[in-house]
């Protein structure tokens, strides 16, 4: 098992690579210059110069490359165009509004998932089954911007109940302050979430509970709660588990979106500001960073296969 | 015909299905779906005919109206008729949605049947598809649209390319599976040309899997298309988007929420009906999957 866990811990290494290379490329390879492109059309040649000389656009490619690579590796991310700030310290200003975001997201959403995913297969084709695949497939098709501004209508404007924006630190604000903010952002991140976990849930729970070990179960007259969430839950974990990294993806895109919707001071919204001010650095070192954290996720998720489903040996 | 026949009728069993016999045994629940997008379809279609006023055409002194017999739905903080930008907006983001799932079903599959067929060249394409597939495809489609511009055919660009990643798996997976079937063995043995190997023996074969996972891209597209409006990388805003409305209701939304509720409403009864037909061609043509309980 340490054989394959050292594999797949160096197998992230090409991975994240290649992405270095492609996010590399991406600005070089646009048609037309690169530095016209950041400055945008009003720019006069002084600062055209300026951001060549910043990014370092008048080497050779292969020299930019070693470069930015060279300084990839001590962790300089580059500097803003726009504040001149290094873009790792505008990040780790505004990583932990969302940091802490995904996280409440994600414990919502396994904890209203997961029951309704057991509950769906475990009342296969009754009416709670056909509920809970109509809001899957409805998770997926409403847009998470409209999720938003819905929940922001029903429970902010008409009842009152949530404030409409903004965001509490539950540190220096008090961990009630943030669920008080943080609420509304969290569900309208989660609804996807749960409509995806659910999903797999059901599908990976209809599957197990067909086995034999479960007619046993129950004929020696295990409570039946025991025997879905003890041995069947726990047999259908690894697909649920591949899901949740999986839909990581997922939550990275819809951080972005809710923390405008809600006025998150997170780097989903530093990402949108920099996409107005064209400030690509900012856009890049984002890109870097999600990427970098999906892969990490899903590589702690591949080794934690091996604690929940033991039969799997490499 | 000998043993050895190729599956050329591939296409005609998947055409089969979809006769009326088999769609009466589906139920009410796709039909309401397929009637829905058709409405929604031919609707945005038409729109140049069906909507009253020009969408652009601003109007001061009928700012933020209420619903009335002239303006169905109301206006905008432009004076702007809502129902005729709503019409016209999906016009415009069905077009970006269907471009963009038809344009990386077509790279996602020629990539495909090389890296299935082609050893070498499979793990090479593959390495490069796991590290894409790492990219939030968001994050990558706002890098490509700030970079090329906000035109219509980067937006398609932009959303094509993280697409192109899970046709391409879709598609090797499904050939190196077929690769090993006596008929492309024979093909082999018998000198048949390469390309011929590929897109007469190979490619039908795929052509199931891909019109269920091409749907899925087109809903997705259609979704990611207003997420990138909505963050302000989109389409130019002088074009009327279901995005692009959303995005500039944003600021009218406490007393104007129309403005995000039409044009969301839109977006999501298509993207719902999308999803539906994807679900039942998914039911349809792979029965396996449908016996694992969906």
């Amino acid at each position: 098992m340490l054989g394959y866990i050292i594999r797949r811990v160096l197998a992230i290494f090409p991975v994240m690579l290649i992405v270095a290379i492609f996010v590399f490329l991406l600005l070089r390879l646009t048609p037309g210059d690169p530095a016209a492109i950041i400055a945008g059309d009003m720019a006069t040649p002084e600062q055209l110069e300026r951001i060549r000389e910043a990014m370092g656009l008048n080497q050779p490619i292969h020299t930019q490359f070693i470069t930015w690579m060279g300084r990839l590796l001590q962790g300089d991310l580059g500097t803003s165009l726009i504040s001149g700030t290094p873009v790792l310290t505008m990040m780790g200003q505004r990583i932990f509004p969302t940091i802490n975001i995904a996280l409440l997201t994600i414990v919502i959403a396994v904890a209203i998932a997961v029951p309704m995913g057991v509950l769906a297969a475990w009342r296969h084709r009754t009416w709670v089954d056909y509920a809970v695949m109509s809001f899957s497939v409805l998770g997926f098709s409403v847009p998470v911007f409209v999720i938003g501004y819905l929940f922001i209508l029903v429970f902010s404007i008409n009842l009152g109940w949530l404030p409409v924006q903004g965001y509490a630190s539950p540190v220096e604000d008090g961990f009630g302050t943030f669920l008080y903010r943080a609420i509304l952002p969290a569900l309208t991140l989660a609804t996807i979430y749960i409509a995806l976990i659910a999903r797999m849930t059901r599908a990976s729970m209809l599957e197990v509970l067909g086995e034999d070990y479960i007619r046993t179960a129950r004929a020696k007259g295990v409570k039946e709660s025991r025997v879905l969430f003890r041995h069947a839950l726990r047999n259908a974990a690894v697909p649920i588990l591949t899901v949740i990294g999986t839909g990581f993806a997922l939550l990275i895109s819809g951080v972005v979106v809710t923390e405008s919707v809600f006025n998150i001071p997170g780097v989903g919204r530093l990402t949108v500001d920099a996409i107005l001010a064209r400030d690509y650095p900012v856009i890049q070192a984002m890109i870097l960073l999600t990427s970098a954290t999906y892969v990490m996720v899903n590589l702690i998720i591949d080794i934690s296969y091996t604690i929940f489903d033991p039969r799997i040996r490499y | 015909m000998s043993n050895y026949a190729p599956p050329t009728s591939a296409m005609g069993s998947v055409l089969r299905l979809f006769s009326i016999p088999a769609l009466a045994k589906l139920g009410i629940g796709p039909l309401i779906a397929a009637v829905v997008l058709a409405i929604i379809v031919i609707a945005t279609l038409l729109s140049p005919w069906l909507a009253p006023f020009d969408p652009l055409d601003m109007n001061p002194m009928n700012r933020l109206k209420g619903p009335s017999d002239v303006h169905m739905l109301g206006t905008d903080p432009f004076g702007r008729d809502i129902y005729s930008r709503v019409l016209i907006g999906g016009r415009v983001s069905l077009m970006i949605g269907i471009g963009a799932a038809v344009v990386s079903v077509l790279i996602g599959l020629f990539i495909g049947l090389i890296a299935g067929f082609f050893r070498l060249a499979d793990t090479i394409i593959m390495r490069i598809m796991d590290s894409l597939m790492a990219i939030p495809s968001i994050l990558l489609a706002i890098a490509l649209v700030a970079l090329n511009g906000p035109s219509i055919t980067s937006v398609i660009m932009a959303i094509t390319i993280p697409e192109i990643p899970r046709v391409v798996r879709l598609v090797r997976s499904v050939v190196l599976t077929a690769r090993e079937e006596p008929y492309v063995e024979a093909a082999i043995a018998l000198g048949s040309s390469m390309p011929k190997i590929l897109f007469q023996h190979l490619m039908p074969n795929t052509m199931a899997p891909l019109i269920v996972q091409g749907t899925y891209i087109l809903a997705s597209a259609i979704l990611t298309e207003a997420i990138l409006s909505f963050l302000g990388a989109g389409v130019s805003t002088e074009i009327p988007t279901w995005g692009n409305i959303m995005a500039e209701g944003r600021q009218y939304f406490r007393i104007k929420p129309e403005l995000i509720l039409w044009p969301g409403l839109m977006l999501s009864l298509c993207i719902l009906a999308i999803n539906l037909l994807g679900d039942t061609a998914r039911d349809m043509l792979d029965p396996r999957l449908k016996k694992r309980g969906e």
